[in-house]
């Protein structure tokens, strides 16, 4: 049921302009929404989506422009401002307390007191009560660390809402989500909205914008290109205004026989962080030549799994050979010596130092080998050349290689670990969750780059949680459940209910 | 006009980096509240600061006095900085300092070399061994985990007894005098030291009035090593695969793990060079200025004022050198209006005080600043 008021406009810009430095990142941007709407961003890496609500909460302030709440012309000095006005946001990275419970993350701040003391009983009865009347159902009494990222999300949700939040700022919250956890964020969202909430979301799925959104404003290198009526419009209608350009869905992919065994995985067995078994004796087999998807749910072993293949978490028993030498529980550094490279799932936490340039960023690896290094003196010239071949290689949208990596949007920083990873000539390439808030051209991309080191007779494992993904490039396709591999085929048998059922542990029986 | 413009950029250009503009907005801030407090426990804050100020420009030999206690404190600040590029906060530069300056007192006095080698091997040996006393703490926190602010003060309580046992030491104390002997004047980094003091010398000075000036304080060359040792670490960490180590480690250790560096290694390096550094600021301080050591009541605070040079140095080189000739100029000026005034040093203490804690929190100036440009702004509208 729509729930659209077109007589109140929830937010309207006018001709935002935010400049950094010489660098426009927003350029007379308008933005009209109205109340109960769910309204759609879309662009390309480095577009200016963030900018440009970050402008709106209050995190940035425009060059010039204007904005009217409701009608009425506000100047949105600081989040505290944006929430007075009743916006909310819900970044892309989570900011939680870690070791507090879920109510304690949503009250803090505004906590109920009785005496001057804080009134745990009460926050608790709040949090359920809004959480109800929304339907994002959560366990007030959890501890942060101990709930999954979908959880995470929706105390973020909550927490914006507790602070009476009309208008909620969505960047790109279906990128961290399993599927499952997309489809109900969407019902959460139509709940929202059926309340008379406006939404504003920022994605890279066209079909999550076709699922969800009413109206979709395009935005193309900081201008403003449209706005359109999603159900009057199609995907590769969309993904041409976003980009500027015909994008092809389906990447090209020649026949190739596989050649010999390259990453060897037995019998493997890896804790988790609480100390439980999260990889059981698993087997795996990935040869040369050939994409090997590894299809699962979120949190079947699939972390535990690449940390140990990447020398990050201890192998509790099993063995895992790269080209037939033995590299269980080597150090990082002589795994990345073997030639096995990652492109890490957690990009802000494992793939890059956020304050190193793009170019210090991009050597991460290799800064103490020539021609970056001798004798242990860097040479910030080669460091320099090189970042900008990848940068022009894998069109990374930044002002250079001097430029800190934290100024980047977040698809440029994925693309900048991806550049560096493919550039580092592994004979195995470990990909998880590659394409994660890249988007479509970018994807198009990521997934040419895969297919090419294929083709050149490496072996990739790419474990990711997008089905479409894996059922796209992967030459054979693995399930993994429960830490143990539950079928493995020829990506041309594959269909997406098989596979669907046995990621569910529906197979469980005819494991291999 | 064009090169003017070109100057004038770059100037502006500096100002708007954000850390200057807050460090020099602490300062101001600092002043500012020095000087009510000297309003408020009656002083006239004016002529406080006047005075301060003829007090440490008015003569060389007062400039001279500040380059000597600023040049401890820059090597103190530059361990500091050092230790916290790699993530690490060491409280220990006090502790590392007492160790140095026990070594090089102990190796000044108790060796006997030519001067060419003998002060290359005081200071070696009291880096080495100052060096070792941050690397245990180092060693502790890469094996084992224990806190390096833990370890390092419990290293700072140990060093300050050693220092007081062994100067009770009957080889090492002068007899009935709480010091220990003095180092050889071949350890000596003092400027003439032997040779003002001779007849010659004497007459000489008293025809020359800037040497006279500068030589009557124990001016000495550890202001020369220590600006070497800024560009040194500076260097370090610019430039070298070390240094890159360093901060990668410092910055996001577990992105440096990924990468395939040796977190533990790193941690255990960092504490190793930062120690080295607050040992030769021990080290110059002996050998350049008290030539000797004292038993100690209580630690003198070198290493701690390294802690607060450090901040207000925004942990670059070249504003820790800065920052200590900052530094060293208000503690000495501060003398000067104790004397003339009879104002309570303190109001140092507390101006120092106010400028760290401004700078500790960047984000209050930043939103008076964004309050206050935006009233203008609408002001101008
Ligand atoms: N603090 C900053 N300093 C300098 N440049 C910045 C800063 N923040 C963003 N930019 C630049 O502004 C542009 C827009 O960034 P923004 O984060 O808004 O992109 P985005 O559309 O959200 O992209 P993505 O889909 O990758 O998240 C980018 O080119 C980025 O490099
Ligand atoms: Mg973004």
């Amino acid at each position: 049921m729509k729930s659209i008021d077109f007589s109140v406009k929830a937010v309207e810009m006018k001709n935002i302009v935010k400049k950094f430095g010489d660098f426009t990142a927003n350029d007379q941007i308008n933005l009209t929404v109205h109340k109960g709407e769910v309204h759609a961003l879309l662009g390309e890496n480095g577009a200016g989506k963030s900018t440009l609500m970050n402008v709106l909460y209050g995190l940035y302030q425009p060059t010039s422009g204007e904005i009217f709440i409701n009608g009425d012309k506000k100047d949105i000095i600081d989040p505290n401002a944006a929430i007075t006005c009743g916006i909310g946001m819900v970044h892309q990275h989570f900011m939680l307390v870690e070791t507090f419970t879920v109510a304690e993350n949503i009250v803090l701040g505004m906590e109920p007191t009785k005496k001057g003391l804080l009134d745990m009983a009460k926050a608790i009865k709040n949090v359920e009560e809004i959480s109800k009347k929304y339907g994002l159902f959560v366990d007030p009494n959890e501890k942060i660390y101990n709930i999954s990222v979908g959880m995470q999300q929706r105390v973020e949700i909550l927490k914006a809402l507790y602070r009476g939040a009309d208008i909620l700022i969505l960047d790109e919250p279906t990128a961290v989500l399993t599927p499952q956890e997309i489809k109900e964020l969407v019902q959460i969202m139509r709940n929202l909205t059926e309340q008379g909430k406006t939404i504003i979301i920022i994605t890279h799925k066209l079909k999550e914008i076709k699922e969800v959104a009413d109206y979709c404003t395009i935005i193309r290198r900081g201008k403003y290109i449209d706005t359109v009526d999603v159900s009057k419009t199609t995907e590769s209608e969309l993904a041409s205004k976003m980009v500027g350009r015909e994008v092809i869905f389906e990447v090209e992919k020649r026949e190739k026989e596989k050649g010999k065994l390259s990453l060897k995985i037995d019998n493997l067995v890896v804790k988790n962080n609480r100390g439980i078994d999260a990889v059981r004796g698993l087997s795996l087999e990935v040869f040369e030549g050939e994409i090997l998807g590894l299809a699962g749910i979120d949190g079947n072993g699939q972390s535990e799994l690449i940390e140990s293949l990447t020398g990050l978490r201890p192998v509790v028993s099993g063995k895992i050979h790269v080209n037939s030498k033995e590299i269980t529980n080597k150090t990082p550094l002589s795994i990345l010596e073997n030639k096995l490279s990652s492109i890490p799932e957690d990009r802000q936490k494992r793939g890059l130092v956020m304050e190193y340039s793009v170019a210090e960023n991009m050597v991460l690896e290799n800064y103490r080998v020539k021609p970056f290094s001798n004798k242990g003196i860097l040479n910030h010239d080669e460091i320099k050349v090189f970042a900008e071949k990848l940068i022009d290689k894998f069109d990374v949208r930044t002002e250079g290689p001097t430029q800190v990596v934290s100024a980047l949007s977040g698809g440029n920083q994925q693309k900048v670990i991806i550049a560096r990873e493919v550039t580092n000539d592994p004979d195995v390439l470990v990909a998880a969750q590659p394409t994660r808030g890249l988007d479509v051209g970018a994807i198009e991309f990521v997934h040419k780059a895969l297919i090419e080191l294929r083709n050149e007779n490496k072996a990739v494992l790419l474990v990711s949680l997008e089905l479409d993904e894996i059922m796209n490039i992967a030459d054979r396709i693995a399930v993994i459940y429960e830490g143990v591999i539950v079928g493995i085929m020829d990506a041309k048998d594959a269909n997406e209910n098989k596979i669907g059922l046995m990621m569910a542990g529906g197979a469980k029986d005819e494991a291999i | 006009m064009k090169l003017f413009d070109k100057i004038k950029s770059k100037v502006i250009g500096l100002f708007l980096k954000e850390n200057l503009k807050f460090t020099l907005i602490s300062i101001f801030i600092g002043f500012l509240i020095g000087s009510m407090t000297l309003a408020v426990a009656g002083f006239n804050p004016f002529r406080a600061y006047a005075i301060m100020l003829s007090g440490v420009f008015g003569r060389l030999n007062y400039i001279a006095w500040v380059i000597i206690r600023s040049t401890p404190l820059i090597l103190t600040g530059l361990s500091i900085t050092f230790a916290f590029k790699t993530g690490l906060f060491n409280i220990g530069a006090e502790g590392q300092f007492i160790i140095g300056a026990l070594v090089a007192a102990l190796a000044g006095y108790f060796i006997q070399l030519p001067a060419i080698v003998h002060i290359p091997v005081v200071i070696l040996l009291a880096a080495s061994a100052a060096a070792l006393w941050g690397g245990i703490a180092g060693y502790l926190k890469a094996k084992f985990g224990v806190h390096e602010v833990i370890a390092t003060i419990m290293l700072n309580w140990i060093a300050l007894y050693l220092t007081n046992f062994v100067v009770t030491l009957e080889a090492v104390q002068i007899p009935a005098r709480p010091v220990s002997h003095n180092i050889q004047p071949t350890a000596s980094l003092m400027f003439f030291q032997q040779w003002k003091v001779t007849e010659e010398g004497r007459a000489w000075l008293l025809d020359n009035f800037l040497a006279r000036e500068i030589l009557r304080t124990p001016f000495n060359a550890g202001i020369l090593f220590a600006v070497i040792l800024a560009v040194v670490v500076w260097y370090i960490l610019k430039h070298t695969t070390l240094g890159y180590e360093l901060k990668a480690v410092g910055l996001n250790k577990h992105a440096a793990e990924y990468a395939g560096i040796n977190v533990q290694k790193n941690i255990v390096r960092a504490m190793l060079i930062s120690g080295a550094l607050a040992g030769m600021a021990g080290a110059f301080h002996v050998l350049g200025n008290t030539q000797r050591i004292a038993i100690l009541a209580a630690m003198e605070g070198f290493g701690f004022n390294g802690i607060a040079v450090a901040l207000i140095g925004g942990s670059t080189a070249i504003g820790v050198v800065l920052s200590a000739f900052l530094f060293g100029a208000l503690q000495y000026g501060g003398t000067k209006i104790q004397l003339a005034l009879g104002a309570p040093t303190e109001v140092i203490n507390i101006m120092i005080g106010t400028i760290v804690f401004f700078i500790a929190i960047p984000r209050l100036i930043k939103i008076l600043l964004a309050k206050f440009s935006k009233k203008r702004g609408e002001d101008n509208a």
